[in-house]
């Protein structure tokens, strides 16, 4: 399917509902769930979530919820994850993967890693709201608009960051990608009262954590 | 994919001994990242010098200055969430602190049979042939996707893989 018609798929308020639900989820969702999330009937759920499907936008599997096997564990429940397939779409249409890959490739090669950080911490400066990031809370939102997909994790104390708007590009050149993300959040969250910005990789997630500082945790 | 493991060699030249004292944080993450290897995911075995916990007092023909790193995974994914989805990944970002930059490609991957354990020499004989010829099937970066299969099918072998089997 063309991006374009994909993207186009997310303009149903409901299917919009829908993604954006599962998208947030650390978890497979099942229909059931999704259907209670959207406040809509089950078959409603399952028709808009399949044509998430067909779009590409979401992947499916089959499992048995029960974690039985056999007869009688009854039929297993369709699952749902957001795809890891990027759509983009540009009017006119416009190309930026190629030239970042090719100018991360020379700058790779030259090490010109302390040069990028620099300048990103800089662009993050620049980029930051007026008013000062003040707590996890405004660092979530913060971080919610620039598409890092914060969620806080168990002890409250910090947020893991489940998107890298940056993948792509961080897939093929993760040391110089990741230690400019790096940089760009230490930018944007300089300041941010009693918060620091820490790489802590982990295999799916974005490799920066934004945490309370040290020694404003009691 | 059950009858073949990923090698992986890479190699650093040093900027200072390690005992002196601007190398203290290169050599201090040593013992932890190593530690994080041995119990991640998908690693199989890495090369220890006699006697030690690491490969730092290993040289090879590539230098005296030149570290060697050489290690096996059950795939490149497994390999590659340990280089940069681990701790190493912030110690790959200061590595200009401690290592030159490099002037030739400074790690290489090739697909083995499981139960195999290269030596060194192969394995520089690997990135001599990166660095000469380019990925191919027997010697490739991260950026290439090559399968066991190929491996299997290409007829040219290194020497010093050919002479041991």
């Amino acid at each position: 399917m063309e991006d374009i018609e994909a993207i186009a798929m997310l303009q149903d308020p409901v299917r919009r509902r829908l993604y954006d639900y599962v998208a947030a989820q650390d978890h497979e969702v099942s229909r059931n769930e999704a259907a209670e999330s959207a406040g809509i009937q089950r078959t409603l759920a399952a028709f808009h979530l399949d044509k998430l499907v067909d779009a590409g936008l979401l992947e499916t599997d089959s499992r048995r919820l029960s974690g039985r096997t056999g007869p009688g564990a009854g039929r297993p429940a369709k699952l749902y994850r957001r795809s890891g397939a990027e759509r983009q779409f540009s009017v006119p249409p416009r190309d930026y993967r190629t030239p970042a890959d090719l100018l991360a490739e020379v700058a790779e090669a030259a090490r010109l890693d302390t040069e990028l950080q620099a300048a990103a911490r800089r662009e993050g400066r620049a980029a930051r709201a007026a008013a000062p990031v003040d707590g996890l809370d405004a660092a979530k939102v913060l971080l919610s608009a620039r598409g890092y997909e914060p969620r806080l994790d168990d002890d409250r104390d910090a947020l893991r960051l489940a998107n890298c708007p940056f993948h792509a590009l961080s897939e093929r050149h993760p040391v110089l990608v990741c230690g400019m993300n790096l940089a760009l959040l230490e930018g944007l969250m300089e300041d941010a009262a009693g918060l620091q910005v820490r790489m802590d990789p982990r295999p799916g997630m974005c490799c920066v954590v934004v945490e309370l500082s040290k020694n404003n945790v009691s | 994919m059950t009858g073949h493991h990923l090698a992986q060699l890479n190699v650093g030249t040093l900027k200072f001994p390690l005992d002196d004292s601007r190398a203290d944080g290169f050599t201090s993450m040593l013992d932890p990242l190593n530690e994080v290897a041995d119990n991640a995911p998908g690693f199989i075995w890495r090369l220890v010098e006699d006697g030690g916990t690491d490969a730092t007092a290993i040289r090879t023909s590539l230098g005296d200055d030149v570290l060697v790193n050489l290690s096996v995974w059950e795939s490149r994914d497994a390999l590659w969430d340990y280089v940069y989805r681990s701790g190493h990944l912030d110690m790959l970002r200061r590595r200009a602190e401690w290592f030159e930059p490099p002037k030739a490609p400074f790690q290489v991957m090739w697909w083995i049979p499981a139960g195999h354990i290269p030596t060194v020499e192969e394995a520089v004989e690997r990135l001599e042939l990166l660095r000469e010829q380019g990925p191919m099937p027997c010697a490739f970066g991260f950026r290439d996707s090559y399968q066991p299969a190929d491996a299997d099918s290409a007829l040219w072998r290194p020497v010093a893989a050919t002479a041991r089997t």
